[in-house]
């Protein structure tokens, strides 16, 4: 751990909160929002698990099962401590790196491959988890949240126990989208009951943070009229202490928040990206030391929260996860083209049943 | 139009009779809420949303920053959550902004999710030149969405049938992008208001808005008008045209245009939207496939010129008129 060593261009710009110290020390502060041991251990589970998915999901793609994989190595605190501060009934919009996030919402291997597989769009019934499908074109999702808010407020209006909040995931870079800014907007002067999570990996594809935006994104948030946070990304406690916070005020009627947490992308931004080719590795190496897998285990190490038995079982329980994502995946079956006619609107018009029949019969003439 | 019903006919505009549909599926239905730019207290540029606001309160018809990409991203996520929204794009040419929203995201959504889910919303938009407009005002943009898989594509022509298709398309689960001749806003017919009578056409069929034997013109929301204009003409020279009001454009009703063509042998396609690439050329295909052996002529096509919108000052140069639609009906005894 060495804190004095000079951060990246653009990092720690301003003054994150933070809870953990990269040696696994609690900060001042962290006694009074750290939950208790049980807490701690879930959280690192979670991560743990997600971080071994993760590393399947790409040897899967160097296999030839997956047909791209978009790694979120190094983002398990950010996505982690912030679901797990939510309630299940809040409805969440993820971007297209959350899986960390999608599994704790219990989301399954199956149903998170099926897109990079190419055997859906979206794997999963979004109602069933509470949770959208990924978003590939930036920040649309961001004006998804927000009407999706609106909606919630609506009920509550109608219905006083309605008490769901909205979290949208996103990077630092949709947050150049003119969608995002709009959303922005468009929640502070509603009053949308929303908490929007920025994930700033530092990079967008090869592009820097610092080339995206001059202003601190938590600052652009402020000038939106939004209560915003930066917290260190890679502090799970600190990520969930400050999203429980959040999420308490926009419950109670604060209306919309902005979260950013400082993280990193330690993978390229897929499997098909070369990062090497425009990033220094002391900067990866930089983040490696702040990795929120590892400061984690030393605070369970130095605290005894945590013996070899529970490591020894967690260990067993991610590769037994690893193996079933593999068995999983394998097991995903190309779908019927005929599945899309059937999905393009609610009910089929004669048109597409005509063409459906159609592409039908061509394909059985070569049976 | 039966006798019952035309005692409790009231003569209405084309943009009053749309109001009068929007108060009805409110009314009918409390997951109904209306958003766009400038709907509330001022009722719209157009006011065809005057008065709702009053009659049903801020929570259900609402001003929205002016953000068109806004207006469709945050009606997405109020359908995902339940309710039946409608926007108002203030006109045409500010609806591309909403491109992205409207293609990637309302369309897709439906197959995205593998039909897991429905995005019931409905974006009215005024449509069309002839009303002197400045630039971004007066454009047909439906081929656009017409070619985007996932939407339903509907223009309205008569009050009448304005005021039932507006609630066609609340009611219905897909998204519907709604057209609305802006020139035909002030235009006045009977109108019998309240729910859609069983006897009304579907959302997504044609119909026959006069009867003919001689050639059949097949024309969409405000060249209805121009159509019917020409066929009262073309009968005084004892020509008998069939017009056919599409009503929908995405998905079309193919089986009314190719009956009504395969009996007159000729058919003139009549649109403001530019020619190339536009819904003319589709209708035209599909005659041509399913009627080939009784086609005289060819397909003609009448529509704006292959260039941008022109000034004002210019514009009846541009859209189709009466007499270029008489000229494409010669056209097809040229033959």
């Amino acid at each position: 751990m060495t804190e004095a060593t000079a951060a990246p261009v653009g990092v720690d710009a301003a003054t994150p909160r933070r809870l953990l110290g990269t040696d696994g020390t609690l900060l001042p502060g962290a006694a009074d929002v750290v939950g208790d041991p049980e807490t701690v251990r879930g959280l690192y589970r979670d991560m743990v698990l997600a971080r071994h998915f993760d590393q399947e999901a790409h040897h899967l793609q160097r296999q030839g099962e997956l047909g791209l994989w978009l790694s979120c190595r190094g983002q398990e605190a950010a996505q982690v401590g912030s679901i797990r501060a939510l309630r299940p009934d809040d409805h969440v919009f993820p971007s297209y790196r959350e899986h960390a996030a999608a599994l704790c919402r219990g989301i399954s291997p199956s149903e998170l491959l099926a897109q990079w597989r190419g055997t859906a769009h979206g794997g999963w019934n979004p109602d069933d988890h509470r949770m959208h499908i990924c978003s590939l074109v930036l920040s649309t999702q961001l004006l998804h949240a927000t009407g999706y808010a609106l909606g919630v407020a609506a009920d509550r209006r109608r219905d006083a126990t309605v008490d769901e909040i909205v979290m949208c995931y996103f990077g630092d870079g949709a947050a150049s989208q003119g969608d995002a800014n709009e959303a922005l907007n468009w929640s502070a002067v509603t009053g949308a009951p929303v908490l929007f999570f920025c994930q700033n990996n530092q990079w967008a594809i090869s592009t820097p943070s610092v080339a995206q935006s001059r202003t601190p994104l938590h600052v652009r948030a402020e000038g939106f009229g939004l209560r915003s946070t930066v917290v260190d990304g890679n502090d799970v406690l600190a990520v969930h202490a400050a999203t429980a916070a959040a999420a308490e005020r926009i419950r109670r009627g604060g209306g919309p928040e902005f979260i950013e947490a400082l993280t990193y992308r330690m993978a390229g931004h897929s499997t098909s990206d070369d990062p090497g080719r425009y990033r220094d590795s002391g900067e990866v190496d930089w983040w490696a030391e702040r990795d929120p897998l590892t400061r984690v285990r030393r605070l369970l190490d130095v605290r005894g929260w945590a013996g070899e038995e529970f490591h020894a079982a967690l260990d067993e329980e991610a590769m037994a996860l690893a193996e079933g994502t593999r068995i999983a995946c394998r097991a995903l079956a190309t779908p019927p083209l005929e599945d899309v006619f059937r999905a393009t609107l609610v009910e089929e018009t004669a048109a597409l049943r005509a063409e459906r029949e159609r592409f039908t019969a061509w394909k059985e003439s070569f049976a | 139009m039966s006798a019952a019903s035309d005692v409790a006919a009231q003569t209405l505009t084309l943009g009053a009779a749309l109001g009068a549909g929007l108060r009805q599926a409110m009314a009918a239905d409390d997951s109904v809420v209306l958003l766009g730019e400038d709907i509330g207290a001022l009722g719209g540029v157009f006011r065809v949303t005057d008065g709702l606001q009053a009659e049903f309160g801020a929570d259900r018809v609402f001003d929205t920053p002016l953000a068109e990409s806004g207006i469709v991203g945050t009606a997405i996520g109020l359908a995902l959550r339940g309710y039946r929204p409608v926007c108002e794009i203030q006109f045409d040419g500010f609806i591309y902004p909403a491109f992205d929203q409207i293609v990637s995201q309302l369309a897709k959504l439906r197959a995205r999710s593998g039909g897991r889910l429905s995005v019931p919303v409905t974006i009215r938009v005024p449509c069309g030149g002839g009303i002197g407009a400045v630039e971004h005002h007066s454009e047909s943009n439906e081929a656009y969405f017409c070619h985007t898989a996932g939407l339903r594509v509907v223009a309205c022509a008569s009050p009448a049938d304005a005021h039932w298709m507006i609630q066609q398309a609340i009611s219905c689960d897909d998204p519907v992008i709604f057209y609305e001749p802006k020139r035909r806003y002030w235009e006045k017919a009977p109108v019998v208001t309240g729910p859609v009578p069983a006897s009304a056409p579907g959302l997504d069929r044609a119909r026959l808005a006069r009867s003919g034997s001689d050639v059949t013109v097949i024309a969409y929301g405000p060249t209805v008008r121009v159509a019917l204009d020409a066929a009262t003409v073309a009968e005084s020279e004892n020509r008998s045209l069939e017009v056919i009001d599409l009503r929908s454009l995405s998905p079309l009703d193919v089986d009314a245009v190719t009956a009504s063509v395969c009996k007159t042998g000729r058919a003139v396609v009549v649109h403001e939207a530019p020619t190339f690439a536009g819904l003319g050329a589709e209708i035209a295909t599909e005659i041509t496939e399913r009627c080939f052996p009784v086609l005289e002529a060819p397909v003609q096509r009448v529509g704006g010129w292959n260039t941008p919108y022109p000034p004002a000052r210019t514009e009846e140069l541009y859209l189709p008129d009466l007499d270029r639609v008489l000229d494409a009906v010669d056209a097809t005894y040229r033959y």
